[in-house]
């Protein structure tokens, strides 16, 4: 197993050129490339922070903002920088049920990150099996998950989301699904355009000449290879997810009141915007837009570091 | 190229089928429409008269069966809540969502083409980042969020523009209501189109950054360099000619999604176009308001993709109008 993996990682080096005079791993090269661009460092560091703020929420907002007991609806509506009765600061004023927003919003974070990711996984997953079966089986099988994908992507994600969520009904299992149905065609067609690539490549003829199992060759040898753009599509999608639902949830036809992600923050703000309460939408705004933009800034990156044309 | 656009035309028709009968028991399935059109009140005799009257009684096979016949008349049914014909509401409110997306996507070109231009030129200029970082912007900032900004900034703290729906209207041509014509519209129009065309702004600022990039190392800008032509002649006659073709394509694409996403940019600013009625017969299960406006958009989508395909052909003579293996 080990002396196969060896030999693949040969053939690796074997396709790209550069690997050939340093003696460092494909993997350290990523990183150092990757490393080299200032912004897209700050883009990573970013969406860490965003990360680790979703993540440990619980532990890091001021108060529970779903507690009810620790609601106080005098609070309501409280500019930025008020004080709590607690002795602390609502830093980024209330919402109209007394809820400190700082602490709404890392829980809002928490809800759609893991809706978008969720999401994501599942697309790529789905995608990947479609577009893996069109390249390798090729013939009517591929001609009509192809026509599929093409008809799909004629369309812009957001309407295919309104048609789905008005057949589904809503919920966040529904929401879900509606996403990885905009988002499968996505990776099925780049992961078919990389297959079809790789195939015609000597590794893979050998690889059927020394009569592999075909799930040996597909997943061993096909698949691995064509992960770079799927990275690279994968990065550039949890954003389309995260955009896509909140934009959902803002039309309120996306996730339902209890699980309140940031398009719900802001849905809810809406209507204090006109009387001038502006930070209820904006400062959940700002935090979507923060997350959003430090994901695309990594794929950015992580597009031009992947792509073999552009390896110096 | 005439078997082509026929060939097409029945794939499309066959989508379309497809798509009324997914759409039809999808929404079919999904909740039951006399509960939020009948007052709780209401006795049984009074409910099962309505259900009756709306056709809701007969089986799904039944009502799709009817609901084709209707279809085949040129009638995609009537809307329960405002009930007057479905077809006849979405037409009435395509002028609004239609003279949105047109000024949207005149606003993307005028200003995405020469900061394109610009940044592709002078890829190491502080202009020319300044417009790829800001293009990133663009393709990164939720649509309805920057609406709401809009909307505070323009609206509730300077109280320059107008926040919701179209203003005054004059007729175009006797019949057409549009808004362009009078201040009072252009206010109105000014921030929804704004709004919706800021994707297409950093997406045609990309695109056309991208294909100067390239065009420039092109032995033919060299060769028309080399003839001694000033740069405006280079630029502006060999440069853009050749870049243009993608250009037109994704233009005449976006064009279609413009008419998607304005359901979002509608929402935000009241603008009373199908967008909008869309998100309101969601939100009531008016069954065939939601049905007819799919139909509708989906036939605008072939169309407008077909339309473009025949037009790149007749743009670049070196694509040939064949069905694609797959």
């Amino acid at each position: 197993m080990n002396g196969l993996r060896r030999a693949r990682r040969q053939e690796g080096e074997k396709d790209s050129p550069s690997a050939h005079g340093a003696a460092e791993s494909p993997f350290r090269r990523i990183v150092a490339d990757f490393l080299a661009n200032p912004v897209a460092v700050f883009g990573l560091a970013l969406l860490g922070a965003i990360v680790f703020l979703a993540m440990f929420a619980p532990l890091l907002s001021p108060q529970n903002p779903y507690d009810l007991a620790q609601l106080d609806v005098m609070d309501g509506r409280l500019p930025p920088g008020s004080p709590s009765p607690s002795g602390g600061t609502y830093w980024l004023g209330t919402d109209d049920q007394g809820r400190d927003m700082l602490s709404a919003i890392f829980y809002g974070l928490r809800i759609s990150l893991a809706v978008g990711v969720t999401a994501t996984v599942l697309a790529l997953v789905i995608g990947l099996a479609m577009g893996l079966a069109a390249a390798y089986v090729g013939g009517r099988v591929e001609a009509l998950i192809m026509r599929i994908v093409d008809i799909q992507l004629s369309f812009p994600a957001i309407l295919i989301a309104l048609i789905l969520i008005a057949v589904l009904g809503q919920g966040t299992g529904r929401v879900i699904a509606a996403l990885v149905t905009v988002q499968w065609a996505y990776y099925a067609r780049t992961v078919r355009g990389a297959a079809l690539v790789e195939k015609r490549k000597e590794y893979m003829e050998a690889a059927r000449c020394v009569a592999l199992p075909p799930s040996r060759i597909v997943f061993g040898h096909l698949l691995p290879n064509c992960m770079p753009p799927m990275i690279v599509v994968a990065t550039v999608q949890v954003a389309a997810a995260i955009a896509l639902e909140a934009t959902l949830s803002f039309l309120g036809l996306g996730l339902p009141i209890t699980e309140p992600s940031l398009g719900l923050l802001i849905a809810n703000g809406y209507q204090y915007l006109l009387s001038g309460k502006y930070w209820i939408s904006f400062f959940p705004g700002i935090a979507l837009l923060c997350t959003i933009v430090s994901i695309n800034l990594v794929a950015d990156q992580l597009r031009d570091v992947l792509n073999p044309r552009l390896q110096r | 190229m005439l078997v082509f656009v026929i060939r097409r035309t029945l794939q499309s028709v066959v989508v379309l089928f497809a798509m009324s009968l997914l759409v039809f028991v999808g929404v079919y399935a999904v909740g039951n429409p006399i509960d939020i059109l009948i007052s709780p009140q209401a006795d049984q005799i009074d409910r099962e008269r309505a259900i009756a009257a709306l056709g809701l009684d007969k089986p799904l096979w039944a009502q799709y069966l009817s609901f084709l016949a209707d279809v085949a008349h040129g009638d995609l049914g009537r809307s329960f809540v405002h009930s007057t014909s479905a077809i006849g509401l979405i037409l009435e409110r395509m002028p609004a969502t239609i003279e949105l997306a047109a000024t949207a996507m005149l606003i993307a070109i005028v200003l995405g083409i020469p900061l394109g231009l610009w940044a592709g030129l002078k890829p190491n200029g502080v202009a020319g980042r300044t417009i790829m970082a800001g293009s990133i912007l663009g393709f990164s900032l939720p649509t309805f969020w920057v609406g709401l900004m809009l909307i505070m900034v323009f609206s509730v703290m300077l109280g320059w523009l107008p926040s919701n729906g179209r203003g005054e209207t004059t007729l175009l041509f006797g019949v057409v209501p549009v808004s362009f014509t009078s201040i009072n519209g252009l206010k109105h129009l000014a921030m929804p189109a704004t709004n919706l065309a800021l994707f297409n702004l950093a997406l045609l600022i990309r695109l056309t950054r991208a294909g100067a990039h390239e065009a420039l190392l092109q032995d033919y800008v060299k060769f028309a360099r080399a003839k001694g032509l000033t740069n405006a002649r280079v630029i502006g006659v060999h440069v853009l000619r050749n870049i243009l073709i993608p250009i037109v394509t994704v233009i005449g694409l976006q064009f279609g999604s413009l008419i998607g996403f304005a359901i979002v940019t509608e929402s935000v600013f009241a603008w009373p176009g199908m967008g909008k009625l869309l998100i309101d017969s969601i939100g009531v299960l008016d069954r065939p308001v939601i049905v007819a406006y799919l139909l509708v958009i989906v036939t605008v989508f072939i169309v407008i993709n077909l339309i473009v395909d025949v037009l790149y052909s007749a743009l670049d003579p070196r694509v040939r109008l064949t069905e694609s293996q797959g």
